[in-house]
């Protein structure tokens, strides 16, 4: 049961997917315009992330490795469409305001990173509480950036309405403001130096893709990713030659400076 | 003559695929540090949306529709998109090689390019014949050319400018995507 508790922190904290992988970014910046909006999508999202995690857990012997990405792809897939079915039934309004995001679930890549990146390794129970976790997550990131737009863009949180007309920044609800309240939150990041994708160095490389495996769900550029790796490797390595360099060299001045002190510290003796 | 022309303003310019229906973030942010890579990005993105609107529509309209299996909609076009990438691909390596060389690379990352699909299911959700959702398709395509070829350009400037530390990186490439979004509202006057 443990590993349960785990996966959830590691999901909606360690992990968060929008704070600090910076994935799904499309869903992110295109629904997040009410908080409402920001909440439906995260939980329609963490639905298909919490059933597509068990069946590919359940599956992941059955399905042929060279097949995997496809297989996992018609998963999700057949689950969108079940959880878009349900939204038309039930909540036609949200269904109405998410619109072609719904069925754009499929090309998260939070789903199949997850998919490739765990379930398709472990067993059931556990995947299933990393998909909650994710889920919960990405909506709790969705929710937050969803009633800071609505706040400034409409004066209101969950549609109750708190600042007077006249004091909107229509702004902010429009498509610039999505850029603008993400890039802000990004700056913040960087500024307190909070683990998150965009503060580490992964996306210098020279690779036509940018290099940011990140962003990937990384399913044809195996290539890519090995040199990637090969060139971490190597420059840690590098960190490790110098660092030990730097540590002999510290050690022999110390050792020198001792000696001077020593010495020093004689001639002062014999001066006393 | 007139509807088709509104269709290809407001999908190339007023609703902009990347910066105001917010689908291929992550090709726009990732790809886009030089103009050149960005434009042979936006080139391949261009080639697979106009096939893949060639062939959704024939699939959706004369398979799922008389079948009555329209709620397939959504694995069906994955799939087919999924294959048509592969098969594009091979197909390029085989008789145009020189294209090959120059889009090759990008291929792969189109499938999960959410542009693609998002196009083929907007097309059919508006209700477009078959010539004007391949124009619809085109037109979306050549505005995320357009607008990722900008966004390369201006960050090549941005690369020889003083940023603030805290704003280096992911935030001012945001914070410039932002103000093009701005400037691409004021193309909703055209139409």
């Amino acid at each position: 049961m443990n590993t349960c508790a785990e996966r959830l922190k590691n999901g909606i904290i360690t992990e968060n997917p929008t704070f600090v992988m910076m994935l799904g970014m499309c869903p992110t910046l295109a629904v997040t315009s009410s908080a409402i909006n920001g909440l439906g999508m995260g939980l329609t999202t963490t639905a298909v992330l919490v059933l597509s995690n068990a069946v590919i857990s359940l599956l992941r012997k059955v399905i042929p490795d060279k097949v995997r990405i496809p297989g996992f792809i018609v998963i999700v897939a057949s689950f969108v469409t079940i959880i878009q079915l349900l939204l038309q039934a039930y909540l036609p309004f949200l269904n109405k305001a998410l619109g072609v995001y719904i069925p754009l679930i499929v090309v998260n890549c939070i789903i199949l990173g997850r998919a490739e990146a765990y379930a398709s390794k472990n067993s059931v129970v556990p995947s299933l509480f990393d998909g909650l976790g994710m889920g919960l997550g990405f909506t709790f990131g969705l929710t937050c950036i969803g009633i800071c737009r609505e706040i400034l863009g409409a004066g209101s949180i969950f549609n109750i309405q708190f600042i007077p007309d006249d004091f909107h920044i229509t702004f902010f609800v429009l498509a610039p403001g999505a850029f603008l309240v993400l890039a802000f939150l990004t700056a913040i990041q960087n500024k307190l130096q909070m683990p998150s994708a965009t503060n580490t160095n992964a996306g210098d490389a020279d690779l036509a893709c940018g290099g940011n495996c990140a962003q990937c769900v990384g399913s044809s550029c195996a290539a890519n990713k090995g040199i990637l790796e090969a060139e971490r490797v190597a420059a840690k390595a590098a960190k490790a030659q110098a660092a030990k360099e730097a540590a002999a060299k510290k050690k022999a001045a110390a050792q020198k400076q001792a000696q001077d002190e020593k010495k020093s510290d004689s001639t002062e003796g014999k001066e006393d | 003559m007139g509807s088709i022309f509104v269709i290809i303003i407001s999908s190339m310019l007023v609703s902009n695929v990347v910066l105001s229906q917010f689908l291929g973030i992550c090709p726009f942010l990732g790809v886009s540090k030089q103009v050149e890579t960005a434009a042979g990005m936006g080139a391949a993105v261009t080639f697979v949306i106009t096939i893949a609107c060639a062939i959704t529509y024939p699939i959706y309209y004369f398979i799922l529709v008389p079948l009555g299996l329209e709620y397939l909609q959504t694995i069906a076009f994955i799939l087919i998109i999924a294959a048509l990438v592969q098969f594009v691909e091979m197909a390029l390596k085989k008789f145009l090689p020189s294209l090959h060389a120059s889009l090759g690379v990008y291929l792969p990352l189109i499938t999960t390019n959410c542009a693609v699909l998002g196009v083929a299911i907007n097309n059919i959700s508006d209700g477009y014949n078959f010539i004007e959702s391949l124009i619809c398709g085109f037109c979306t395509a050549l505005g995320f050319l357009i607008a990722i070829v900008i966004l390369a350009g201006i960050r090549e400037r941005i690369a020889n400018n003083d940023v603030p530390n805290s704003f280096r990186g992911t935030p001012i490439v945001l914070v410039t995507a932002s103000l093009m979004a701005i400037a691409f509202c004021g193309f909703a006057g055209l139409v």
